[in-house]
């Protein structure tokens, strides 16, 4: 019971890291390897005024408004000038800044783990002897629940969550027909990397701490949720990142944790192998 | 009548080969210009320079007079220019309603846009069943008259349309025709047509161009047969 819920809550923050993945993929075709990296990134700024101010919640503002800054920028100066001719580009140009801004945290804050305090109790509530959620728990599910419900917001139900489906389905028309194609394109990289921010928040008070590589192993479990789910289904990567977290806390729980990260690469490979479009995809692949 | 759109020497193409060479073009206030040519001609190409999503190496477009150069193509729409592609127009990931909302969200008058709207589902009535359908699922045809209804939902003053009638049943296509005819006596709409479908675009139009290998090789409406021969290939 308790690895259920130990492992939705984990869930939930994969599942977050995963839409931030999915989001950029199904506007650029690019996934996003540096995400990880510029969620710690804001993270430390998050937690440095934090530390100045003693207010946890402007901390976590400023990570959150710094993922937005950061992910716009990143868009304008960099990857707006990737070659799309081949599919590897925008990979090794992810990468490279993965270098960049790990490099650039070790030499502003060194590389050894400096604490994140989480806003409430990591202890559980127990029910009849058996410990079930925390505090910080219930706070992980109303934040994640929250964005994503804006998130489906924006997409199903405004004028600017058309246009940015439209532009990232077919830019021409789009430009066609007035939309703004390259702001749309600016827009999606802040968001998602907003929605990178919160989750790293919500993630790092659970695991050693802020480090520069410390969403590295987030990243690789969030990434395989949005393979599980379908890079190109925002859905199946919320659902992803939950089964993700639920069979790392079961084989944690049950095996040990050393043998965790081998269940998710090898579920991982049975998605690829069995169905490589993800589990939630629609089997109406479409035409790039 | 005065010219809407006026091309000067246009010249464009992709890479360093040119495919429109040193076109001029006339298109009075609420005409129907045919453009017509055998495949390879540079007629979509054309529309692609006017419309801004290529470049012209040389040469002008002129729209009420004013140049178009340095317009970018996210500003046609609101300058009343409206081109509906070929075959792929539609956002197929889109339902029917949404590439309908799409056409005319950059619209302040929210009214009239619901009011076009209802128009264009009331005129194509096959759209009208299939609100809730993805592009994907809809027909050849089906594709073509949402991605018109789509253009005339922002009111277009010149409507730039390549080849509506493919994959069309010769039935709607003649309905597209008249439609374009009704729309250009009623409400003064400008049209450029792109067509394979030559006996059909030179029924409604006012004026027609021929283009072969890049260049207008001859306008007006009596294409006789040895151009015919020539140029269109029946």
């Amino acid at each position: 019971m308790f690895l259920t819920f130990d492992g939705l809550s984990r869930g939930a923050v994969y599942a977050a890291f995963a839409l931030a993945l999915v989001l950029i993929w199904r506007a650029t075709r690019i996934v996003n390897f540096a995400q990880g990296a510029m969620a710690v990134a804001t993270a430390y700024a998050g937690f440095e005024v934090s530390a100045a101010t003693g207010s946890y919640w402007l901390g976590f503002a400023v990570a959150i408004a710094a993922g937005l800054i950061l992910g716009a920028v990143t868009e304008r100066v960099v990857m707006r000038f990737v070659d799309h001719s081949s599919p590897l580009n925008g990979v090794v140009v992810a990468l490279g800044l993965v270098l960049v801004i790990q490099g650039g945290l070790g030499m502003i804050f060194g590389s050894e783990f400096r604490p994140a305090e989480a806003p409430f109790s990591r202890d559980a509530f127990t029910v009849g002897g058996v410990a079930l959620l925390s505090r910080f728990d219930l706070f992980v599910f109303a934040a994640v629940g929250i964005v994503v419900a804006l998130l489906a917001l924006l997409f199903t139900r405004t004028h600017t969550g058309l246009r940015m489906r439209a532009a990232a389905f077919a830019p021409d028309v789009s430009r066609l027909l007035g939309v703004n194609v390259s702001g749309m394109l600016t827009l999606g990289w802040a968001l998602a990397a907003a929605v990178g921010s919160l989750a790293g928040m919500l993630v790092l008070p659970t695991e050693l701490g802020l480090h520069p590589n410390a969403m590295d192993i987030v990243f690789v479990s969030s990434f395989t949720a949005a393979v599980v789910g379908g890079l190109d289904s925002a859905i199946g990567s919320v659902l992803g990142g939950l089964i993700v977290g639920l069979l790392l806390s079961y084989v944690s729980g049950y095996l040990g944790a050393t043998v965790a990260p081998i269940a998710v690469l090898i579920l991982l490979v049975v998605v690829l192998l069995g169905r490589p479009g993800g589990l939630f995809s629609r089997s109406a692949a479409r035409t790039v | 009548m005065t010219a809407l759109l006026r091309t000067e020497s246009l010249t464009a193409g992709y890479g360093a080969a040119p495919v429109l060479h040193e076109v001029d073009l006339d298109v009075e206030t609420g005409s129907i210009t045919a453009v017509l040519g055998a495949n390879g001609a540079g007629k979509t190409t054309l529309l692609r320079t006017l419309s801004g999503l290529l470049p012209a190496t040389h040469g002008r477009v002129l729209l009420d007079g004013k140049d178009l150069r340095g317009v970018r193509v996210e500003e046609m729409v609101r300058r009343g220019v409206a081109h509906v592609p070929e075959g792929r127009g539609v956002v197929t990931e889109l339902t029917v309603d949404e590439n309908l909302r799409l056409g005319g969200l950059w619209r302040k008058d929210r009214a009239d846009v619901r009011k076009a709207t209802a128009e264009v589902y009331e005129l194509f009535e096959p759209l009208a069943r299939r609100r809730k359908f993805p592009g994907h699922q809809l027909s050849g045809g089906e594709r073509q008259l949402l991605a018109l209804g789509r253009a005339l939902v922002g009111r277009p003053r010149l409507l730039l349309l390549d080849e509506p009638s493919l994959g069309l049943a010769p039935k709607i296509t003649a309905q597209i025709m008249t439609l374009l005819g009704t729309l250009r006596d009623r409400s003064g709409l400008t049209v450029l047509l792109v067509e394979q479908n030559v006996r059909g675009a030179l029924a409604i139009a006012d004026e027609a161009v021929v283009l072969a290998l890049g260049r207008v090789v001859t306008r007006g409406t009596d294409i006789n047969d040895e151009m015919r021969h020539a140029y269109l290939g029946f």
